[in-house]
């Protein structure tokens, strides 16, 4: 393999394995601010109990995230040493933005979750949650608006000819407000709160097969199924406006995503199917007349770009795109369908009962990964062959310096190391789900005993 | 926009320098623990009192490099691209070592067994120990000097990072962090561990002083162009005594009992050098050897000045904030350590 295809494959590969872990932190860092506002508005010990072990597991996922995440930041330097050129005007503020705002807020304050249960009181312990998913949604944020500038570039100029051409900022917030940041970033945070929301339902169905910690179990289920529904739905609304962004901005990204070749009116949207790209058609398809026309253009009449208009050397892997979008569309589709029965379970009081409902909640974490995941695959694939769209291709963004043999060396290495960081975070996860919510949890001890100000003065009388 | 005497590139030079001093210092001690994991912690408990002193913050310190990194690629992009791709098996390795030492904490105390605690500690022993001395290796190699072509590519191979004059800095380093990261311990513990501890700090105080001797010669004799800034600037000798004078006040507070006092010595002493190892440098962020006309400066391989601009004033809103809630923490988690149920 060449040392194109071998950087791209690192960077999928340690991209992706850093992608289960940051949805995760984000979306029970949301659910560790509602469960301690939970406590602190009921004081009921079963919130504490619940602060108590999701910080655990938040613990666990947070650690493994930071650890894969300092990778990232210098991997565009090690393998894409011509892309930092070009792009570390626009692209590496965006980055540094992101360290100085978010992760020292988010680390930071993390030790105060941790380990702070002795030495504040629930109130700054509140607080300190709340920073963390403040920290944790604001690293969306920069990430995001740095990928989408990629996307859809805006607010530069470029200057210098051939290898000394490169991207200026000229305006910041035209490059931060770029046409597809804020749709894409309103999809990846619901598509993390499913994440965090789920895991949460996950782990309290599984309880209730095994019949063990009822009253945790229940209250985890309520709690994460109360995001996940919500989540579920906005993922679907932030979706499609991300949809009709990607066919105004990335026409050829659209084509792929629903295998369109031929450019035409009322076009359907296939509900699956199969590419024949030598042919340059759909082998196979399921379609729905009109859909994609009337979701893309908001007319079913409506006309969509197909790839015949974009020369074949621009276009994107096509049944590649077409299998994982579809794959993201499906899983969230299954999502909403899931919370839905759920919720309809959980309010005629029914969920204990249905077994098969309970194992389907016990598998939903594995939903919105697949689908982040996907997502994430077909928006990357759906850029290609653009490492900066229209800009730069990514066959130019390489290191010049790097060899082939350095970069299988490097993969092997990251390849044995996350196949053992994998290992242990399912083997220690699975480890605390077994163990359960600590029983002593139910009596909180020293600051949190106090509870507040107007409790405390009772408890001294 | 203008500071005085001071421009925005310049501006830059010196606060990516002070993200990078930021990292030693708080890096260095979290760092520094992990060398000495196996060697003066020998007893679970201590060295689960070990873990737990750097447990809240190691962390945050961690972020000082993240963000220096990000700071370098938005102020010096073609510093980031050359030295990242050019320092390329190095890097890699690097990576890899602060991976291991980060789950290593996280994960080591989560299981009984002690093969699986000795398997976390020597992860986290040698993933901090390889972490110090890659760093050192690392900035031996842009005081040195590396081959760089006339488009700012390296033009070197991984071997010839590895030359004497690298490696002992490298040592160096380690070293220094082994006696910084000691003088926190003995700052964060009590009873018999500090006393154990405390016996390591003079060794290691001589260990740096000797490596940087050495290396301070090696210096003087095969990297002169570090030392024109203060042949030209006789004022910046001033840095170089107060460098002295804070390593040689360590040992005199620690064997009055006053280990803050010796802790801050300690961080003024890797400030110090931090300010030294950049004026030896500046303008060039990368100087190339031979060829010293293909050095990247914080002129030539700068981004544009409005981006500089913009990067100042998210440094201005973001790093006194950033102060702040560190040190809050700090303050938060003062005291000797004291394990308890969400101790790691």
């Amino acid at each position: 393999m060449d040392v194109l295809t071998l950087s791209r494959l690192q960077f999928a590969l340690t991209a992706a394995f850093h992608y289960l872990y940051p949805p995760l932190s984000i979306g029970l860092g949301l659910l560790l601010v509602v469960v301690e506002s939970l406590w602190l508005r009921t004081r009921n010990p079963l919130y504490h109990q619940m602060a108590r072990f999701w910080t655990r597991v938040f613990a666990l996922t947070f650690a493994v995230g930071v650890a894969t995440g300092i990778v990232m930041e210098f991997e565009f330097g090690t393998n894409w040493a011509a892309y930092s050129r070009y792009v570390g005007d626009v692209f590496g503020s965006a980055l540094a933005a992101e360290g100085i705002f978010a992760f020292f807020l988010e680390s930071g304050f993390l030790a105060v979750l941790l380990f702070g249960w002795d030495r504040v009181g629930p109130r700054l312990h509140f607080v300190a949650a709340c920073m963390v998913a403040f920290g944790a949604h604001f690293s969306a944020v920069w990430i995001v608006v740095a990928n989408s500038w990629m996307q859809t570039p805006a607010g530069f100029r470029v200057v210098g000819e051939g290898l000394r051409a490169r991207a200026e900022i000229t305006d910041f917030w035209a490059m931060v407000l770029n046409p597809s940041s804020m749709d894409r970033l309103a999809h990846t945070l619901t598509g993390a709160w499913q994440a965090g929301a789920w895991l949460m339902v996950s782990v309290g169905a599984w309880y209730l097969l095994r019949r063990r910690h009822r009253d945790f179990a229940l209250a985890s289920v309520k709690v994460g199924l109360a995001l996940a529904a919500v989540a579920a739905l906005l993922s679907l609304a932030t979706g499609h406006e991300s949809a009709r962004g990607v066919a105004r901005n990335q026409p050829a990204k659209l084509a792929a995503f629903e295998g369109r070749y031929a450019t035409r009116a009322g076009a359907p949207m296939a509900l699956a199917g199969w590419v024949d790209e030598k042919a340059g058609r759909m082998a196979w398809s399921v379609e729905i007349p009109g859909l994609l026309s009337w979701l893309a253009t908001g007319d079913t009449h409506g006309t969509v770009a197909g790839l015949d208009e974009v020369p074949a050397a621009d276009r994107p892997p096509v049944n590649a795109s077409f299998q994982l979008f579809h794959l993201m569309v499906g899983a969230g589709g299954v999502m909403i369908g899931l919370a839905a029965w759920a919720a309809a379970a959980l309010w005629r009081g029914r969920l204990e009962q249905s077994r098969l409902l309970l194992w389907l909640l016990t598998f939903s974490v594995l939903g919105p990964q697949i689908a982040n995941q996907a997502g994430w695959w077909a928006a990357e694939m759906g850029r290609q062959p653009w490492i900066v769209y229209g800009l730069l291709r990514t066959s130019q963004g390489l290191s010049a310096v790097v060899t082939a043999s350095q970069v299988v060396a490097s993969m092997v290495m990251f390849s044995l190391v996350y196949l053992l960081l994998f290992g242990v975070f399912v083997f220690l996860l699975n480890d605390k789900i077994q163990h359960g919510p600590d029983a002593a949890d139910l009596q909180p001890a020293g600051k949190w005993a106090l509870g507040f100000r107007g409790a405390g003065k009772e408890d001294r009388r | 926009m203008s500071f005085g005497p001071l421009d925005l590139n310049t501006v830059w030079f010196v606060l990516v320098g002070v993200l990078f001093t930021g990292y030693v210092i708080l890096d260095g001690f979290d760092l520094g623990v992990g060398v000495l994991h196996l060697f003066a912690a020998r007893r679970d408990e201590e060295r689960r009192v070990f873990l737990n002193a750097i447990g809240p913050v190691w962390d945050g310190n961690e972020v000082w490099l993240v963000t220096g990194g990000g700071a370098l690629f938005a102020a010096f992009p073609a510093v980031y691209a050359t030295v990242f791709s050019g320092f390329y098996l190095a890097f890699m390795a690097l990576l890899c070592a602060l991976i291991f030492r980060a789950v290593a904490i996280e994960f080591r105390s989560k299981r009984p067994s002690p093969r699986w605690r000795a398997f976390w500690d020597a992860g986290f022993a040698l993933g901090s120990a390889g972490s110090a001395l890659l760093i050192g290796v690392a900035m031996g190699n842009i005081a040195w000097g590396i081959p760089l072509d006339v488009r700012g590519e390296f033009a070197g191979s991984f071997p010839g990072l590895l030359h004497p004059y690298a490696l002992a800095m490298g040592v160096t380093t380690m070293a220094l962090f082994a006696m910084h990261g000691a003088i926190y311990l003995v700052l964060k513990t009590e009873g018999e561990v500090q006393a154990a501890v405390r016996r390591w700090v003079n060794p290691l105080i001589i260990a740096f002083i000797l490596c940087y001797v050495i290396v301070t010669l090696a210096t003087l004799l095969y990297v002169p162009h570090v030392t024109e800034a203060f042949l030209r600037e006789p004022g910046f000798f001033v840095i170089v005594v107060a460098v002295v004078l804070a390593i040689a006040n360590i040992p005199r507070e620690v064997s009055r009992g006053r280990d803050f006092h010796a802790f801050l010595s300690s961080c003024a002493a890797m400030a110090g050098l931090m300010a030294i190892f950049g004026l030896g440098a500046y303008p060039n962020l990368v100087f190339s050897n031979p060829h010293p006309e293909h050095s990247l400066t914080a002129f030539n391989a700068a981004s544009s000045p409005r981006t500089l601009a913009i990067m100042l004033t998210i440094a201005l809103i973001g790093v006194p904030a950033v102060l702040a809630y560190t040190v809050s923490i700090y303050w938060i988690f003062r005291g000797k350590v004291k394990l308890d149920r969400a101790s790691y």
